[in-house]
């Protein structure tokens, strides 16, 4: 069913549509209409689920590892400092191998306070074993949930589905809502292999001395080595069933592209609106590769992509301090044992919120093509100086 | 693709007005993109909503600078903030006001519609009289001057999306919106210079 609807609402959605069991949940802007509508769908009776107002982010995502562990699907959502102040359990889940599913709204981290968008929240969590998903829509936003339990369920990591503050998550747009039967028979009813049992009473998270925890930090590796294959599977079975498929990375018009943008999060959109006009004046030299999962990193297949171009240029909306934008980082390191490689541009804008627009993209493409080599290690886009 | 800006006031309704029109224009088998101005609003201050409607899927996800035509909730705004700013020439004004259009001083090159959307707030008790919710009545006379827009959309669907969007009075916001339609005030001279 076609139905005209927010970026924020299109999570409440997916979960919904998922039929997740247990959502704790701490209100925070830009991301309070998602807990929001999930509330009035357990109310309501359309979601049969247990919905925790609890008191912090923090307890947010404790409610959810004791929901996970005693065998519920386990959603939640979050933004900027809420991912921050929930650090430790974000650790806590990924460590704890528990199939959570929650939905970061990219916003920027204080100070200067701001809720407007950058992905260094989601960005600095990249380390801590969760899956990470960037959507360019809310029809993404929606799908990426559902195939999101779908992943997490079979790799027991938890996955994190990103999307850009205010530009996705207070859009209105029109989005194709997933038929629930269908969406139950893509994603069955959640059986989790090892839950807590009254019957047979264990303790989870205690003590494990050196004898034995390098290798469990070495199974969440292999779990992730594991992701890329499931995560190709799950889009797959997607697509099968729900007519819908995104690959986890998507080359977009690269052809016969000899310059390649990479992007992630609705700059991708934008960056495609701006590509459909240059093709259309036949100018076909320059695609797209946009980064939809970035943890883990899809090096091998980023790699395959960019090899064909003679120029990179990475669009991060995020940075990392005393390095440079951090997709820019993954990519070339990408690269790293590759005897060529293509030239990169690193471009860094869009901080704090500031809106990207079709020209800012036009001038990356400009500078691209008419420097050999970039000046400068980063080159910043819409910056006052 | 036609690009939408609306002005208003916090708590007038332009940014539901912006959502009602693009379900009117969904249901129309339009894609349509709406949002409002990110960030925090305070009631009685200058707000604006976006709206790009067009065939094919809306891409491009940023704000509306070179708006194609401009909605004004509130007339006060004319002269607290230039409302026509990056407005195309030819674009149209629809303007809550009690005057006629060649009143309101606009440049030549736009094109000026005005609807009394306040007097047809307050009679049918939409909102309280000191600030009555004129979002409703304006998007009727909208549906009216779409007529000369490359992309239209019927009252029928305007009324649509009123029942779908709007929470409460329902009948009697339908009943604005189809009284503001007729009584929508048109200057006709410039509609057919442009």
């Amino acid at each position: 069913m076609k139905e005209v609807t927010t970026g924020n609402h299109a999570v409440s959605y997916g979960a919904m549509l998922s039929r997740a069991q247990v959502i704790a949940a701490y209100p925070i802007t830009p991301q309070t209409q998602i807990v929001e509508l999930l509330s009035n769908f357990c109310a309501t009776g359309k979601l049969k689920a247990k919905f925790l107002k609890v008191e912090s982010e923090h307890s947010v995502m404790a409610a959810s590892i004791g929901a996970s562990l005693a065998g519920a699907r386990a959603f939640t959502a979050t933004s900027g400092q809420g991912l921050a102040l929930m650090h430790e359990m974000i650790h806590w889940a990924a460590n704890g191998r528990l199939p959570i599913v929650m939905a970061d709204v990219n916003r920027s981290m204080a100070p200067g306070w701001s809720i407007w968008t950058d992905q260094n929240d989601s960005l600095s969590q990249r380390d801590t074993g969760w899956i990470q998903l960037y959507c360019e829509s809310s029809q993404e936003v929606t799908d990426s949930i559902i195939q999101g339990f779908k992943i997490a369920e079979k790799v027991y990591l938890p996955v994190m589905v990103i999307l850009d503050a205010f530009v996705l998550s207070h859009t209105s747009e029109v989005i194709d809502l997933p038929d629930i039967k269908l969406v139950d028979k893509y994603l069955p009813p959640f059986k989790a292999r090892d839950m807590m049992d009254m019957k047979n009473p264990r303790a989870f998270g205690g003590l494990v001395t050196p004898d034995f925890n390098f290798e469990l930090k070495y199974k969440i590796q292999e779990a992730m080595n594991q992701t890329i294959p499931v995560a190709k599977w799950a889009d797959r079975e997607f697509k099968r069933i729900l007519g819908r498929s995104y690959g986890i990375i998507e080359a977009y018009k690269c052809e016969k592209a000899d310059t390649i943008l990479v992007t992630s999060g609705t700059i991708t959109s934008t960056s495609r609106y701006v590509i459909n006009q240059l093709h259309a004046q036949g100018k076909k030299n320059v695609g797209i590769l946009k980064i939809r999962m970035f943890r883990p990193f899809p090096a091998k297949e980023v790699v395959a992509v960019l090899s064909k171009a003679k120029k990179v240029a990475v669009i991060d909306r995020n940075i990392g301090y005393g390095v440079g934008g951090i997709f820019c980082q993954e990519v070339k390191a990408a690269f790293g044992n590759e005897k060529k490689h293509p030239e990169f541009f690193n471009f860094i804008t869009g901080i704090g919120g500031r809106d990207v627009t079709p020209k800012d993209i036009q001038g990356i493409i400009d500078y691209t093509e008419t420097h050999k080599k970039p000046k400068e290690d980063i080159i910043w886009v819409g910056l006052r100086k | 693709m036609i690009e939408i800006r609306f002005h208003g006031r916090g708590g007038q309704g332009a940014v539901v007005a912006s959502e009602i029109l693009a379900n009117a224009f969904f249901f129309e088998d339009n894609s349509v993109q709406t949002f409002p101005e990110f960030g925090v609003e305070r009631r009685g201050a200058p707000v604006a909503a976006y709206l790009r409607i067009d065939k094919s899927q809306v891409l491009v996800r940023c704000k509306i600078y070179e708006p194609d035509h401009i909605i004004v909730l509130d007339p006060t705004l004319l002269n607290a903030v230039d409302v026509t700013v990056g407005l195309k020439p030819g674009g149209w004004i629809l303007v809550n006001s009690n005057h006629k259009p060649d009143e309101l001083g606009f440049p030549s090159k736009f094109r000026v519609a005005t609807i009394d959307a306040t007097s047809l707030a307050i009679k049918y008790h939409l909102g309280p009289r000191t600030s009555p919710i004129v979002n409703t009545a304006i998007l009727g006379a909208f549906s009216n001057i779409s007529q000369f827009m490359p992309i239209k959309v019927s009252m029928k669907s305007i009324c649509g999306a009123i029942k779908k969007k709007v929470p409460i009075q329902r009948e009697n916001n339908i009943k604005a919106a189809k009284e503001a339609y007729n009584m929508v005030i048109i200057d006709k001279e410039l509609c057919k210079a442009k």
